[in-house]
């Protein structure tokens, strides 16, 4: 835990070839890729004003080389003003992952449900469930990387406060992790609720289950449809799903939801930390913009075994995913088939891809079912 | 990663009852000693280098500790912790070292010739003996807080100073990161390597950033004498050998640990070293000698016996499955090692060993012939 200004200066005695990290041992991240010796050097000498410095950006994409097939971020924010005082790094590495989004680029921010277009009627024989998620973080306070005990705890202490005020639909109850006891951790796993502490090596090299599980909690509604994460690997992690193939009133409750919360926050003069080039500002690079995954859990034995698959979700903009979630294998022939995009694209725009995408899928798995061809129905690159 | 000046001084905004960890499950040394008080007393400090009491802390905080065995709960970042954060270190090492006190002083003694007897130990019970110690190089910053520039500079020094060896001591240095598939299998079959650290006591305190970057194996030809550069410790030597023979297993320790000292020396940089805790280590239990000799002993009939664990506490000896720390023994063979660290010698503590050993043989034997052993039950040393 060392990367303090002090042990900076500390470090500033050594050359800076001396400190760069060796990124030549099958480093396969897009950090390991963009920093190179030159730009090293310059950003050894900055810190955020709250003392976050290059090594905490990069400790994490260091420490995990990353995977031949699968391009790992390899760094992540310790606070706001990370995306400010390491752009040099952060930029290129943001271009890269959201496919050529530029430093001068504007994103655009729409959670008005009732512009998404259908997406009430995914035929529940394929569709099993729907799912939104998304991440906030709340300005004021370093991210989990960075953050404090002290930060932890008033962001717990603020969130429990804004969700407390929840009522109607989203009436619920909050369970921190801490003091949990086991009915309640039985019934949180049951229900597919509960999260544990990160084993990931990903999250832990950057420091993300220091303190666990203080001021870690989950909150959700009466009903079970509306979930929230407090101090994972974001300050909130807002959950809206339900059985079945109403992506709608998934997206419904989803945006009604987040308003809510922010409202509540802000009213506490803590707002999310957005900007309108970056959106929604989280602790991973990937997750900015929206922060949005909304997906499925859909049934594609045949459609999954044709040779276009990938082709097809691609032009869609969808990626698939195992249903235990990411880095998981499909089971059954059901596949979590979410949107791809994160930044540039809006919530709504997003959420369409998903629900138009979904049901020409499940036609395709029709068709393919009764032994049709579906060249026919291929679709254009979205 | 976050624990510096800036982040600090940010924190001191947040009162000390928002910032003083949740310990209330917590069974280890720091969480028995640290209080709100003391946490509100000491927090505002740092070393030179910028470690703070957050930074020495985050292990115990992250890993509570199990009910039956008393973990310690704090690391040391760079020497000066030991001296900025003493309100809490002093009474963790008193209480993890027997009651030494503030005042104590540390007696050093690496001469082998000091040692009485311990070439004869019965190889027929004692199948290999080991003698490890760890070393900090002043100057740099410890394992838990160090830059990969201070930990490569650390590497260099240790590949200097070792492949100068010669004689017995003559050998070759493997760095992790470009080993090849062979040579690491046969240091695997040599019980040589040295892995990635699992265990989140380490991990949690920053130990393995960077793996494997600047960490390397040293061994001589003969494959008795060890050196771990950059795992928990900067150095860990350890000299070592099959059978009883645990004098030469000292000396060659002895002898091997000055030679690699006075090379350091000759660069300006010497071992940590002070005459209160002797040689400073990362973790507050490898004070003083940082030493463990043991024996691996075939010990079926004593280890069964009631009064075994109460021989060992006598001897101020302790007991370890054949895989080390927080394994389980396997067919009766035991790993049987010094207790103490700090407060007596390396010779003292050897000899305890050698003197513990050869006593627990002889009362195997006479257990064997179906014997009594309870003449020879030792007085407390």
């Amino acid at each position: 835990m060392p990367f303090g200004d002090a042990h900076n200066q500390v470090k500033m005695k050594f050359s800076s070839e001396e400190e760069y990290p060796d990124l030549s041992n099958q480093h396969n991240n897009h950090m390991a890729k963009y920093l190179t010796p030159a730009m090293y050097r310059q950003l050894r000498e900055r810190a955020t004003p709250n003392g976050f410095t290059v090594d905490g950006v990069i400790q994490t994409g260091v420490d995990n080389p990353g995977h031949p097939f699968i391009m790992t971020v390899g760094c992540v924010a310790g606070d706001e003003e990370t995306y400010e005082v390491f752009k040099e790094l952060l930029d290129p590495v943001i271009e890269d992952r959201h496919g050529g989004y530029k430093p001068s680029d504007k994103h655009k921010t729409d959670l008005t449900s009732s512009n998404l277009k259908g997406g009430d009627d995914l035929d529940p024989d394929y569709v099993l469930s729907s799912r939104v998620r998304t991440g906030r973080s709340v300005r004021g306070f370093c991210l989990p990387p960075h953050c404090s005990r002290g930060e932890r705890r008033a962001v717990e202490k603020l969130s429990i406060e804004a969700l407390a005020s929840l009522s109607g639909d989203l009436n619920g109850k909050y369970y921190a992790l801490k003091n949990m006891t086991d009915a309640e951790q039985q019934q949180l796993i049951d229900d597919h609720f509960l999260f544990d502490k990160p084993v990931s090596p990903l999250l832990l090299s950057s420091g993300m289950g220091r303190d666990w599980p203080d001021a870690r909690g989950i909150w959700h509604n009466d009903n079970k449809t509306f979930l929230v994460w407090v101090n994972e690997e974001d300050h909130l992690r807002v959950i809206s799903m339900q059985k079945g193939g109403n992506m709608k009133e998934v997206f419904n409750r989803f945006c009604t939801g987040l308003t809510k919360i922010e409202t509540l926050f802000k009213e506490r003069n803590h707002a999310f930390m957005w900007n309108e080039h970056l959106g929604y500002v989280l602790t991973c690079p990937s997750n900015l913009g929206t922060g949005l995954r909304a997906g499925v859990h859909v049934k594609l034995p045949n459609m999954s075994k044709n040779a276009k698959f990938e082709e097809v979700l691609k032009k869609l903009r969808l990626q698939k995913r195992g249903t235990g979630g990411v880095d998981t294998a499909a089971v059954g022939g059901v596949f979590d088939i979410s949107n791809a995009d994160r930044l540039g694209f809006s919530e709504v725009e997003l959420v369409q891809m998903v629900v138009d995408g979904v049901k020409l899928l499940v036609e395709m798995e029709k068709k393919l079912e009764k032994g049709q061809s579906i060249d026919d129905i291929m679709p254009a690159q979205k | 990663m976050p624990f510096g000046n800036t982040h600090n001084n940010f924190k001191l905004n947040y009162k000390v009852e928002d910032e003083f960890p949740d310990l209330s499950k917590h069974n280890n040394h720091m969480a028995k000693i640290l209080t709100k008080e003391l946490y509100g007393k000491i927090r505002d400090r740092q070393t030179p280098s910028g470690y703070t009491l957050d930074d020495v802390i985050q292990t115990g905080v992250d890993n509570p500790g199990h009910p039956f065995i008393m973990t310690v709960g704090c690391v040391a970042g760079d020497e000066e912790s030991y001296e900025v954060f003493k309100e809490l270190l002093d009474p963790v090492i008193s209480d993890r070292h027997g009651g030494y006190k503030p005042s104590d002083k540390h007696k050093t003694d690496l001469n082998f010739e000091n040692l009485k007897g311990g070439d004869d130990l019965d190889p027929n019970y004692v199948l290999s003996s080991r003698v490890r110690t760890g070393r900090s190089i002043k100057g740099f910053t410890l394992p838990p807080h160090n830059s990969r520039g201070e930990r490569r500079a650390i590497e260099k020094l240790s590949v200097e100073a070792l492949t100068s060896l010669d004689g017995e001591f003559k050998g070759k240095y493997y760095p992790l990161k470009s080993m090849t598939d062979a040579e690491q299998e046969q240091l695997i079959s040599d019980h040589f390597l040295f892995d990635k650290p699992v265990s989140p006591l380490l991990t949690c305190a920053g130990m393995a950033r960077d793996w494997p970057d600047g960490r390397g194996i040293m061994h001589n030809d003969n494959k008795t004498f060890l050196v771990w550069v950059n795992e928990e410790d900067h150095l860990r030597v350890i000299s070592m050998q099959p059978g009883g023979n645990m004098r030469e297993v000292f000396k060659r320790f002895c002898v091997g640990l000055q030679k690699i000292e006075e090379i350091f020396k000759k660069h300006n940089h010497g071992f940590m070293w002070n005459e209160h805790l002797g040689y400073i280590l990362t973790c507050p239990s490898n004070l003083g000698t940082g030493l463990r000799g043991g024996v691996h002993v075939k010990l079926p009939k004593l280890s069964t016996h009631a009064k075994f664990d109460e021989i060992l506490t006598r001897l101020r000896l302790q007991k370890r499955g054949t895989g080390g720390v927080d394994t389980a023994s396997v067919g009766g063979v035991f790993d049987i090692s010094n207790a103490d660290r700090l407060g007596s010698s390396e010779v003292a503590q050897v000899q305890l060993v050698v003197d513990g050993v050869k006593l627990m043989v002889e009362m195997e034997k006479k257990l064997e012939k179906g014997e009594a052993i309870d003449s020879m039950i030792p007085a407390q040393k």
